[in-house]
């Protein structure tokens, strides 16, 4: 890439690099009366992997058709690659990798010939796509199932081949809408390893995840949406520091009335939270906190120690866990 | 991997090429059962009303009504325009559906450099090489039966694909505003059996009381019937086909343009 770069310069006159490669204000998106995005800011810089963390129906996926110049914007502003995707969809597109939620392949079609006739949209050469084709098979570690129909295969191998398809025409930005939903942890895991290798060899990454695991492992910067809003942005790390505690003490009690039990805990960490059937007690040493309410006498049924994660950032900040 | 691809920048035209091969694949999967199925059935169509029923239908002296042709002659062409039209139908109502709402290989291909208008104009062009495969099909099972005569008749095959086209346009902007498959089923039986049996392919339309034939002569197949007819026999009454040609033509203008918007709206919302 470095070497490639120096090239470009000797050889002339270059494209000003575009190192913003979403730049979103205000951002808006109703359907009829329902509003799906309620003023988004947002900037991906070139090379980042940046996440949208929220649960179902926050808007993520009505962004997402946004920035991939699929859906107009409702309202305020919005750069993809420096361009209005209003009035240079097409331009904006030959980009663009998407890889979307339902996984839209041509099930009529054998593995590889979704590649081929995919890659021709981009106006791609037959000679170049069969090259670009084998080799994102190999990728995707699909090469023996290249002659087969696409409706055999598991719900990971079709996940696996939507990745490669959006990855046919080298796109300098890759959007990927709920990648690993669905999929059993073997075939999350793979499919992690392979953006990772993406994010790697420079490619920008945009993805929406209702994981927080997801988000951690892979994100380097993300945004927490809820009901169409931003309520928070960062890094995961520095998410956690600025909205949780070090540690989180999860206590199980056999009671309907978990609320009860909470209001004697308070005392024990910087913030108590009720869930139906447990109690959450941030604080910087989980383990004196499980030891303290032994000594108080309480019987929790189960206890454990863990790091903050970003479910409870984003407890914290919407009241709601991201499963609801 | 390589960093050397780049897809190359869109042309303002040219995009609508770009599908030939993803077009063709599909094709690859279906044309031979269809060309089977679409050599079957007018034989056996022909063989039992044309040459069965005919036998009757002659025997009764019914050829000045017919305009003074045979049973055959009279109802094969019409065969043609309605088998041209069933097939317009199958292609343009599910597989559109199946794109938006099942498979969605149209969202994917909307998240590519194609235009809803593209992947509209694509569709319409696979459509069309189905219905000219079933038009000419079905022509060399006329010239078979003896009923075509040249050289008019060869142009009784891009009759029977506008005659198609007619149909597959305003299809494909229901099926793209369409909500549930339901309104297909609905729509085939209050809608292609009617026009089936009185579009004039099995008895004059003027047999039909007033209304009626008024209401026969507003539908799209009626024209493509008595065009496809004329040209296949030999006969045409020239300024009469112009007419059926524009009437056709307008239903192929105005329902691409119903396409175009209901697949914008449906695609890009």
């Amino acid at each position: 890439m470095g070497a490639q770069s120096v090239e470009q310069a000797a050889a002339g006159p270059v494209e000003a690099p575009v190192e913003a490669l979403v730049e979103a204000r205000n951002l808006r998106k109703s359907y009829g009366a329902l509003e799906a995005v309620r003023g988004i800011d947002v900037t991906v810089r070139r090379g980042e992997a940046f996440g949208f963390l929220g649960p179902n129906g926050a808007g993520k996926s009505s962004t997402m058709r946004m920035i991939a110049a699929v859906s107009p914007a409702s309202g305020g502003s919005l750069r993809v690659l420096g361009m209005d995707p209003g009035a240079e969809g097409p331009a904006i597109r030959s980009r663009l990798g998407v890889c979307p939620q339902d996984n839209t392949l041509d099930s009529e079609l054998t593995v590889r010939e979704n590649l081929l006739v995919y890659g021709r949209f981009f106006g791609l050469s037959r000679a170049e796509v069969a090259r670009r084709a084998d080799e994102l098979l190999r990728f995707v570690q699909l090469t023996d199932k290249a002659g087969s129909r696409v409706d055999d295969l598991s719900g990971g191998l079709k996940r696996r081949l939507t990745v490669a398809r959006s990855l046919i025409n080298n796109p300098e930005l890759l959007i990927l809408d709920e990648p690993t939903t669905g999929l059993d942890p073997q075939a999350r895991h793979l499919l992690w390893d392979r953006l990772f290798r993406l994010k790697q060899q420079g490619t920008t990454l945009l993805l929406t995840t209702h994981y927080m695991d997801e988000a951690e492992q892979l994100c380097d910067r993300l945004v927490i949406i809820d009901e169409g809003v931003i309520v928070a942005e960062g890094s995961p790390a520095q998410l956690i520091r600025d909205h949780s505690s070090r540690e989180v003490c999860e206590l199980r009690f056999g009671v309907d009335d978990h609320a009860g039990v909470a209001a004697r805990l308070h005392h024990l960490g910087e913030r108590v939270e009720v869930l139906p059937d447990r109690v959450l007690v941030y604080a910087e040493d989980g383990e004196a906190v499980a030891a303290a309410v032994h000594e108080m006498g309480l019987s929790a049924r189960s206890t454990l120690v863990r790091r903050s994660t970003l479910e409870d950032v984003f407890l914290r900040l919407t009241g709601r866990s991201l499963a609801d | 991997m390589s960093t050397a691809t780049a897809s190359r920048p869109p042309a303002p035209t040219g995009l609508v090429w770009r599908q030939f091969d993803h077009w063709r694949a599909r094709w690859r999967r279906t044309w031979r059962g269809s060309a089977i199925t679409n050599f079957v059935l007018p034989v056996l169509y022909l063989l039992a009303m044309g040459v069965g029923l005919g036998a009757y239908v002659d025997s009764g002296g019914a050829r000045a009504s017919l305009g003074g042709t045979d049973y055959l002659d009279f109802i094969a062409p019409g065969l043609l325009a309605t088998a041209v039209m069933q097939n317009a139908v199958g292609a343009s109502t599910w597989p559109v559906m199946g794109a938006i709402k099942w498979d969605k290989t149209y969202h994917a291909m909307i998240a590519t450099p194609l235009r809803t208008r593209d992947i509209l104009i694509g569709n319409l062009g696979l459509i069309a090489a189905r219905l000219t495969l079933t038009a000419a099909v079905f022509w060399v099972v006329l010239v078979i039966f003896g009923v075509a005569v040249l050289p008019w008749a060869v142009l009784a095959v891009p009759a029977g694909v506008l005659v198609g086209l007619a149909h597959s346009t305003p299809l494909f902007a229901f099926a793209a505003w369409l909500e549930r498959e339901t309104g297909f089923m609905l729509f085939y039986r209050i809608g292609v059996v009617p026009m089936f049996l009185f579009s004039g392919a099995f008895f004059p339309v003027s047999q039909l009381p007033d209304p009626l034939e008024w209401l026969a002569q507003v539908m799209p197949l009626y024209h493509g019937v008595e065009l496809v007819r004329g040209l296949t026999l030999g006969t045409p009454d020239l300024l009469a086909d112009l007419g059926h040609v524009a009437y056709l033509a307008l239903w192929c203008g105005v329902g691409f343009l119903l396409a175009d918007r209901a697949l914008a709206r449906r695609l890009g919302g």
